[in-house]
């Protein structure tokens, strides 16, 4: 866990890329994860099934809010159907490694939205971990 | 300041406690500082399940046989013994339950269901454990009764003001003994004759009074009583309620089953005598001969000696907390170290509390992050979450010198200065 808090984690934390709100965005999702009380909101805009813009918004721990912002940086020119089926891995990715079983929400949070606003529908957990009971 | 050594008390304490010794994966001393989540547990009580199960499994109240009447009168005396802990008049009034929250709900499904009509109000507080919140709005919703909330000041303490206004129409109060979230003492001296003398019956929700101070449910005048096993050194799975008498009489059952029953045809059921008319079905027999030889390890130590040691290490807590106030170390709670036991909470600069606890898991403190149960209050207190250190029997002032290095370390890790 200590090898997560990386100087670029710390820098998405504290600096977080494509933060904010679109004016008038085409798709757009949020969700919470109880354990943390970690919130994040993904707004696209969307071209011809792909995303042209992104902004993201929330608060919560490190972990979750560097990951999304991270994300928000792999996403742009994807197809909204190949968004709709990214793994964890992606995350994991960009990350780095070490995080502990009941970090993984935290750090999939934002991938959760993301696949939310892409389907139009709540996506479940881009993981199985067992650790999903509500707090 | 310079933590003092644990003196020869609190080291034969920590050597009772067999977790206390074991490393953490990084090969670190576990510092558990969430006991207010759920308390260690001492060797007597391992012991106490594993002779019932090796021993003297048997089901109670039925068998006739040796090992059957020997798990029955262990079964009763840790009845006794649990009601002598909280001074309930008789034994009878002591139900045991799977815990807090299932004698909450017994409460308001059956004295609740009863007795509450559209119009009525239940009174509780803004710092409320969602066990002791949800039943009580769900009772609201379907009895048509008026949920109101005692509020809280910006250091959790109870704002009384208007309390007869509050008490105006109520019948039942719920509150906690002690906050989960904040260490808050009720000030229960107050509240309770008070709502007395309207006419409501007050249930103390003691979960985290009953392990950590003498707990008098007479000088209280407490109508109902309710606490788990679990976080009083007791196993998991078993806590109890207890109820006045008069009350629990008139009260209709709440679950429906065996033992539960004194005459059943089939035309119908003559209910049993108390407490056993609560107790449907086999119970957790071996949780509570375990959250009997816990609270006899408990009653060791004396429940006072208890309340001191958490106060002392609340104190020093205080003030090693103080010396990162500068780098935004930020504390939240009563100040007054009379009104608060064994919890603090609190958050660092802008680190996350969940970032905040992975850090020091590195250095095997373990603190509880998040929300603790209270929703409503942190949405209140405007705080997405906090930090929580609770303190218990077997914690010593090195140990909040542990918390400390760890706070200085993500400290370093989040580049504060
Ligand atoms: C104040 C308070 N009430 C009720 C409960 C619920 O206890 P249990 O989950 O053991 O039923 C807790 C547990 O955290 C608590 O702290």
């Amino acid at each position: 866990m200590e090898d997560f808090y990386k100087e670029y984690i710390l820098d998405h934390y504290r600096n977080p890329r494509n933060f904010g709100h679109l004016d008038a965005p085409d798709a757009s999702a949020e969700d919470l994860n109880p354990l943390c009380g970690d919130e994040i909101r993904m707004e696209l805009q969307v071209r011809d099934g792909r995303v042209l813009d992104v902004r993201f918004s929330g608060k919560g721990c490190a972990i979750s809010q560097a990951s999304a912002s991270m994300l928000t940086q792999t996403i742009k020119g994807e197809r909204l159907e190949d968004i709709a089926r990214l793994s964890k891995d992606v995350v994991l990715e960009n990350v780095g490694i070490g995080i502990s079983p009941t970090r993984m929400k935290c750090a999939m949070l934002g991938l959760k939205v993301l696949k939310s606003a892409a389907l139009g529908e709540i996506a479940s957990w881009p993981d199985d971990d067992p650790h999903t009971a509500s707090v | 300041m310079i933590a003092s050594p644990p003196d020869l008390k609190l080291r034969r304490i920590i050597a009772d406690f067999p977790i206390l010794a074991k490393r953490t994966r990084r090969g670190k001393r576990l510092i558990y500082l969430d006991s207010a989540a759920t308390s260690q547990k001492p060797q007597v009580v391992i012991d106490a399940l594993v002779e019932y199960y090796s021993s003297y499994n048997a089901n109670i109240h039925r068998g006739v046989y040796e090992i059957a009447e020997r798990a029955t009168t262990a079964f009763e005396d840790a009845r006794a013994k649990v009601a002598a802990f909280i001074n309930a008049p008789q034994s009878a009034e002591l139900i045991f339950t799977r815990g807090a929250t299932e004698s909450i709900n017994l409460v308001s499904h059956s004295w609740g269901l009863q007795n509450l009509k559209p119009g009525d109000a239940i009174l509780t507080t803004q710092l409320e454990h969602h066990s002791n919140l949800v039943p009580w709005q769900v009772l609201a919703e379907r009895t048509g009764a008026q949920l109101r909330y005692i509020p809280v000041d910006g250091r959790g303490e109870h704002v009384l003001d208007k309390l007869d206004e509050l008490l105006s129409g109520v019948k039942l109060v719920a509150l906690s003994h002690v906050s989960n979230s904040l260490g808050t003492i009720a000030p229960l001296e107050i509240i309770i004759p008070r709502a007395h003398a309207v006419g409501a019956i007050v249930l103390v929700d003691g979960a985290q009074s009953a392990p950590n101070m003498p707990v008098d449910v007479q000088a209280l005048d407490a109508d109902f009583f309710a606490a788990s096993g679990h976080k009083m050194c007791g196993p998991t799975g078993i806590g109890f309620l207890y109820g006045k008498r008069a009350l629990l009489e008139k009260m209709p059952p709440f679950l429906a089953g065996g033992d539960m029953i004194k005459k059943v045809t089939y035309e119908g059921t003559t209910f049993n005598e108390l407490p056993w008319k609560f107790e449907a079905g086999t119970g957790n027999v071996a949780g509570a001969i375990g959250l009997g030889a816990a609270v006899d390890y408990l009653q060791g130590l004396d429940m006072e000696w208890v309340r001191a040691h958490e106060r002392s290490l609340m104190c020093y807590a205080f003030a090693r907390f103080d010396e990162l106030a500068t780098r935004g170390l930020q504390v939240y709670g009563p100040h007054d170290r009379d009104r608060v036991a064994d919890v603090i909470s609190f958050n660092f600069s802008d680190v996350h509390p969940h970032d905040l606890a992975s850090i020091l898991d590195t250095e095997g403190v373990a603190i509880r992050a998040g929300h603790h149960c209270t929703m409503p209050l942190m949405e209140k207190m405007g705080w997405p979450a906090t930090a929580r250190a609770s303190f218990y029997l077997y914690n010593s002032e090195e140990d909040v010198d542990a918390l400390m290095d760890g706070l200085e370390k993500a400290a370093s890790v989040f580049n504060l200065r």
